[in-house]
């Protein structure tokens, strides 16, 4: 009961910021993370840097997509299809409130 | 509780910069490669030194076939250790890398060429040297920490050079070429996955 009591103290006093559940998830992050600092990046290019594999990154991607955060230009290279991604300006908007909600968070815990 | 949950957000915020850095860093560089280069410049500035005084000419031709063995042996390990890691030569962190690596190279080049035109050798230990840590120093922007660090060396070498005769410089390329290389090249391996 006392444990009970401690623990919705704690969530009263120290309010969790209501973050994007979106591109909390590691792989997400990590795309949009990875997008914020290349102007484009091509699937095989997102798959390396995250090391994950070729149906990871399309379900991941395709989210993303479907959120507005990334936009996607699909083109041939010889007869092997390219696929790049970009950043939206949704999506660079939704990072950094991300980062914003990770510093409040931070900065809650530490005064609260 | 608070503390758990400012670690899981100082997590995350890791989690981003590290994702960032790897994202824009060409990460490819081949420690093991540059310790074996190091050696091999050892050995081909031991060989070279007699020929300071008695033949500039085939000293030169010493040190241009030292640099192709060091370009081979770079190139295979940097494609061996990008192979093994994954890790794609075509990201704008690569161009920007090699883009900014070969231009300085390129520009020693030429110079070489015209400073041989002109009937001398001298000056040829400081060009190479500076020139080279330009390299590092303005392709380091696009890549791990150490090399900035590494292309500065190579520069204050080659600062040095620029004021003694052909076989101090002689010498001078030996300990950075040589020396240089083999201790970043441990230092890049250890940290920076061979």
């Amino acid at each position: 009961m006392a444990a009970k009591t401690a623990a919705k103290r704690v969530v009263v006093e120290t309010p969790i910021p209501d973050f994007d559940r979106l591109i909390h998830e590691k792989t997400r992050l990590a795309i949009v993370s990875a997008l914020a600092v290349n102007s484009t990046l091509t699937f095989n290019e997102l798959k390396a840097i995250l090391k994950t594999t070729d149906g990871n990154v399309s379900v991941h991607t395709r989210k993303l997509e479907e959120a507005n955060y990334l936009s996607c230009k699909k083109s041939f290279e010889g007869r092997m299809p390219r696929t790049e991604y970009s950043l939206t300006a949704a999506g660079r908007r939704a990072l950094q409130r991300y980062l914003d909600h990770m510093e409040a968070l931070i900065n809650n815990v530490r005064t609260g | 509780m608070p503390d758990a949950l400012r670690d899981h957000a100082v997590d995350n915020l890791r989690y981003i910069r590290e994702t960032m850095e790897r994202a824009s860093a060409f990460t490819s560089i081949p420690g093991w490669g540059g310790f074996v280069i190091g050696l091999t410049a050892l050995f081909t500035t031991v060989i070279a030194e007699p020929m300071t005084a008695w033949n500039p000419r085939r000293w030169l031709a010493v040190w241009l076939l030292e640099a192709a063995v060091a370009a081979a042996i770079g190139g295979l390990t940097m494609w061996r250790k990008g192979v093994r890691a994954g890790t794609p030569f075509t990201t704008s962190a690569a161009r920007r890398f090699f883009i900014s690596y070969f231009a300085p190279l390129i520009a020693g080049a030429i110079l070489t060429v015209a400073i041989v035109r002109g009937g001398t050798v001298a000056p040829l230990p400081s060009v190479w040297l500076l020139l080279y840590g330009v390299a590092f120093v303005s392709s380091g922007a696009f890549s791990i920490r150490v090399i900035p660090a590494m292309g500065v060396c190579f520069m204050l070498f080659g600062a040095a050079a620029a004021f003694v005769p052909l076989a101090v410089g002689n010498l001078l390329l030996g300990a950075a070429f040589g020396g240089l290389h083999i201790i970043f090249g441990l230092i890049i391996a250890r940290n920076y996955g061979g």
